[in-house]
């Protein structure tokens, strides 16, 4: 087992320098002059020329994507163009915020998506079923800004029940924690319906109750078990995708997350901003890939013994 | 022991109603093993599952008796159904790759009979497992308690599923093709076994297959099924020696004889009706080398050729009616 999460681990670091790179190349060709965008138009060449040669600008670019690794290997991620502060910190101090998001609304996800996905299956083909799988689609459907913005407008504007915007208290992580919630919630219970579907035509499924056991029995021992392996890759690859910053909601609700600094990077064209967040967003989707394979390794024997034999 | 009377399990498709079984009478008597023969789709399995209540939709019991030691199980509650699945009757299927569950191992699987029906500890289950694993022939059983299924051969996993089966010594263990996902040397041990367990536990067998070598192997008594009707029964050898519906004869002239002559394999022409699209008449009439115009017309009834002996067939309605099992 450790030998398999070492190897997963190993082969996660190329993944990552490979992503750093063609995110390093792509954003060196992006138009526009980084020292003319931090400084203004109308300097003096003179000192545009001294800015460069300070940042080291004009090395060939596979020296600065060695540089740049380097310093990231530290945790150095460079220095904010906009801001004039350490992208690292910029980063820690907006994680926080993602993390509680995340957290939030991956548990809403889970608590509507799971039982939505359980309930379908048992009850397929009933209005219980049809109307669970309405709602959840509408989740997946509905863009988050408009959702966002149409709670925002019953909630919190008409009836003043929750604040607009802000992140000071967990009542301001209510609304965009449903939101986003909602939206991930329809994939897992469309998932959990549709594996639980597959797996309760298994054999096993007919053994069980051969045995005498009772359906809600059947369902929760012996079907879900199975039907859930793929449901939980699914589930923390939303969780690293949710960790990487929920660009919309955290825009409409006004967090300050990753997602949210990663706009206004965009906006203000500040390279080593945009680069720090990129990569620890990559950096956490890999995580969240790695943990997937472990736990999917956990949960499912034949790839336990499989990886133990080899 | 156990009585099906008249049983009629019908399926309610989009496209008609399709009999899957119909009209079935069989007895086990017991300490005895039963076999049910006949084609795919001749409703053998349904007959099974029938008797467990355990037919799933679009399938429906329309009518009939199933009484086990007298008691009607047809219309029974089914918490009550539940006590007797697995505790008084217990099933094997046909693909034991598939009927275990891949996430949990083969020894929890066996123990939760035991724990869901005698109410043992966990403890004690794992320990009567061990027992039965070391009865069906597993060999170090301590160790493949803790085995996941996919770890063990085919014929091992097989050996569980009776294990599981024979867990509560139930009255009958019904086995569903049980041999046919396995090769020759493992179907004869496994054989071997089942006829073992009946003489040791004297849990009777209701033994499902299309191969008439397993039926002659094992069972005390047989019945011949044909597109959900019952078409012959007899005792073992009364069947062998004195076979008398055309269907079970070219059943038994289509076995490869060893010291036959050389040359092509005798085959029944035709088809298996399709079940939405009976013939009119004798249901095998279509395929049948000796039927007459009336077999074309109207359906025979079972005949009584000698006691224990009936026959669906227009050639013995002299013998006079009365050849049902019961």
């Amino acid at each position: 087992m450790a030998r398999y999460i070492l190897r997963r681990f190993l082969i996660s670091i190329p993944v990552l320098v490979g992503v750093a790179l063609i995110l390093f190349l792509l954003l060196n060709v992006v138009p526009g002059d980084p020292v003319t965008l931090m400084m203004g138009e109308h300097i003096k060449p003179a000192l545009i020329e001294a800015f460069r040669a300070r940042m080291h600008l004009d090395d060939p670019v596979l020296v600065r994507f060695g540089r740049y690794m380097l310093g990231a290997l530290r945790g150095d991620f460079g220095v904010s163009y906009k801001l004039q502060r350490e992208v690292s910190g910029l980063i820690w101090q907006a994680f926080p915020h993602t993390v509680k998001l995340t957290i939030y609304s991956a548990f809403v996800s889970w608590i509507i998506g799971i039982p939505a996905g359980i309930f379908s299956a048992v009850k397929h083909n009933t209005l219980i079923d049809r109307s669970l799988m309405g709602f959840s689609l509408m989740g997946v459907s509905l863009p988050i800004f408009w959702a966002g913005l149409l709670m925002q407008y019953v909630f919190a504007s008409r009836l003043g029940w929750l604040p607009v915007t802000g992140y000071y208290s967990i009542k301001y992580y209510i609304m965009p924690s449903v939101v986003l919630g909602w939206s991930s919630a329809g994939t897992v219970a469309r998932l959990t319906r549709s594996n639980l579907l597959e797996i309760m035509k298994n054999d096993f499924i007919r053994t069980a109750r051969a045995k005498g056991l009772s359906e809600p029995s059947v369902v929760a021992c012996h079907a879900l078990k199975n039907a859930m392996l793929p449901v939980i890759t699914v589930m923390a690859l939303q969780v690293a995708g949710l960790l990487g910053g929920a660009v919309m909601t955290e825009s409409v609700f006004g967090i300050p997350g990753i997602g949210r600094i990663a706009v206004d990077a965009i906006t203000h064209r500040d390279m080593p901003l945009l680069q720090g967040t990129i990569l620890f967003t990559t950096a956490i989707v890999i995580a969240g890939n790695l943990a997937a394979d472990i736990m999917y390794a956990f949960l499912d024997p034949r790839i336990r013994v499989e990886q133990a034999n080899s | 022991m156990l009585q099906i009377r008249n049983l009629k399990t019908h399926f309610f498709t989009r496209g008609g109603v399709a009999a899957a079984v119909d009209d079935v009478s069989i007895r086990i008597p017991p300490r005895s093993i039963v076999g049910v023969v006949g084609e795919s789709g001749c409703g053998k399995s349904v007959t099974a599952l029938s008797v467990l209540q355990l037919v799933s939709r679009p399938g429906k019991i329309v009518s009939g008796s199933i009484l086990l030691d007298g008691e009607e199980l047809i219309g029974k509650p089914s918490k009550q159904m539940r006590r007797i699945r697995g505790n008084k009757i217990s099933m094997i299927f046909q693909e034991p790759m598939t009927s275990l569950n891949p996430v949990y191992t083969v020894g929890r699987q066996v123990a939760e009979t035991m724990i869901l029906h005698r109410g043992a500890s966990k403890a004690e289950a794992m320990d009567r497992t061990v027992e039965m694993f070391r009865a069906v022939g597993i060999p170090a059983p301590e160790k493949r308690l803790k085995s996941f299924p996919h770890q063990l051969s085919g014929g091992l996993r097989q050996r569980v599923m009776i294990a599981m089966a024979m867990a509560c010594k139930p009255s009958l263990m019904i086995a569903d093709e049980p041999t046919t996902a396995l090769d020759v040397t493992i179907e004869a041990q496994i054989l071997h076994l089942m006829k073992e367990l009946e003489r040791d536990m004297g849990t009777s067998i209701m033994m499902i297959t299309h191969n008439m070598g397993v039926v002659a192997e094992l069972c005390d008594y047989v019945y011949v099924m044909y597109a959900g009707k019952v078409m012959e029964h007899a005792g073992i050898f009364d069947l062998f020696d004195h076979t008398k519906h055309p269907y079970t004869q070219g059943l038994l002239n289509s076995i490869p004889k060893p010291s036959g002559v050389r040359g092509r394999l005798f085959n029944i022409e035709g088809m298996v009706p399709s079940l939405l699209r009976l013939p009119k008449g004798c249901r095998f009439s279509p395929r049948c080398e000796q039927a007459v115009r009336e077999c074309f017309e109207s359906e025979p009834g079972l005949y009584a050729v000698s006691p224990g002996h009936g026959v669906r067939c227009f050639l013995y309605r002299d013998c006079g009616d009365g050849g049902e099992a019961i």
